[in-house]
């Protein structure tokens, strides 16, 4: 693999590798490393490229990778007693009780966002979304990408992650939640 | 009736397994006389469709570019890296 070869990678594909790690690592410094690695990571294996795929979905596929590394690292440091560094904040997301009045009905009516198929082209729809996902708290952003944007199984994410079912089931609920909620806020609906 | 906070519980879990017959029935029930619910199964429609999109093109509308000094170190990082490999053969 040559030198040429690496930087038309990052001509063509730099933007979307980008793009793709912020969403997911809301930092421009573990964004750019995390761009910098997959590159590298494919210069190097470059001659084992099947070329089946487009090497748009091959790199995403590297990148998935080094993400998914990232993301296990920082369970098992958040589940570490004493992590300073990693501290969950508990404040950052919404407890479920915000939404409902003490009867369990919804203590606000729900926007109409309209067709799902046509708000998740939408441009505006997708800047509240970047920002949504940014604001919540690493542990639950880190479950809710992997089940919804990955769509990864529950059994995996228990396993790869080391949760419980009920608490998985329990996050994604809250997640949901502060996301539809987050949403709507922003001006949605 | 099955409050609006137990019904998102369901509506919730039911995008991560599969519901028994028990709990659709009575969700259904309750999604009939509800539009909040309704809307809830909607909105949470729209919010997967949109992140499938991302996950499986890597692309959505509106998506930032990279930032021109992120390029820039890059493309020095990748070019050291094939100099140094060259150098190794």
């Amino acid at each position: 693999m040559t030198g040429k070869q690496a930087a038309h990678w990052l001509d063509e594909h730099g933007d979307a590798l980008y793009a793709f790690a912020f969403l997911h690592l809301p930092d421009p410094h573990r964004a750019e490393d995390a761009v910098q690695e997959t590159l590298l990571a494919a210069l190097q294996s470059g001659e084992r490229y099947a070329g089946n795929a487009s090497v748009r979905t091959w790199l995403i596929g590297i990148l998935k990778h080094k993400i998914a590394d990232d993301f296990r690292r920082q369970a098992r440091e958040t589940t570490t007693p004493h992590s300073a560094t990693q501290a969950p904040d508990p404040s950052q997301d919404a407890n479920e009780d915000d939404d409902f009045r003490s009867d369990g009905r919804w203590d606000h009516p729900l926007g109409n966002w309209g067709n799902p198929e046509t708000a998740a082209a939408n441009v505006e729809f997708w800047g509240l979304i970047e920002r949504c996902l940014a604001a919540m708290s690493p542990r639950l952003s880190r479950l809710f990408v992997l089940r919804e944007l990955w769509e990864w199984d529950t059994g995996r994410i228990c396993k790869e992650l080391s949760v419980t079912r009920s608490n998985l089931f329990t996050t994604l609920h809250r997640a949901r939640l502060g996301m539809r909620r987050c949403l709507e806020r922003s001006g949605l609906g | 009736m099955m409050s609006c906070k137990h019904a998102s519980h369901l509506i919730s879990e039911g995008c991560d397994r599969r519901l028994r017959l028990q709990e659709r029935l009575s969700l259904q029930l309750h999604l009939w006389m509800c539009v909040n619910c309704r809307r809830f199964v909607q909105q949470l429609k729209a919010l997967r469709a949109a992140l499938h999109l991302a996950g499986r093109t890597g692309q959505w509308p509106g998506a930032k570019p990279m930032p021109a000094a992120s390029r820039a170190r890059i493309r020095e990082t990748l070019y050291q890296a094939t100099r140094q490999g060259k150098g190794r053969e």
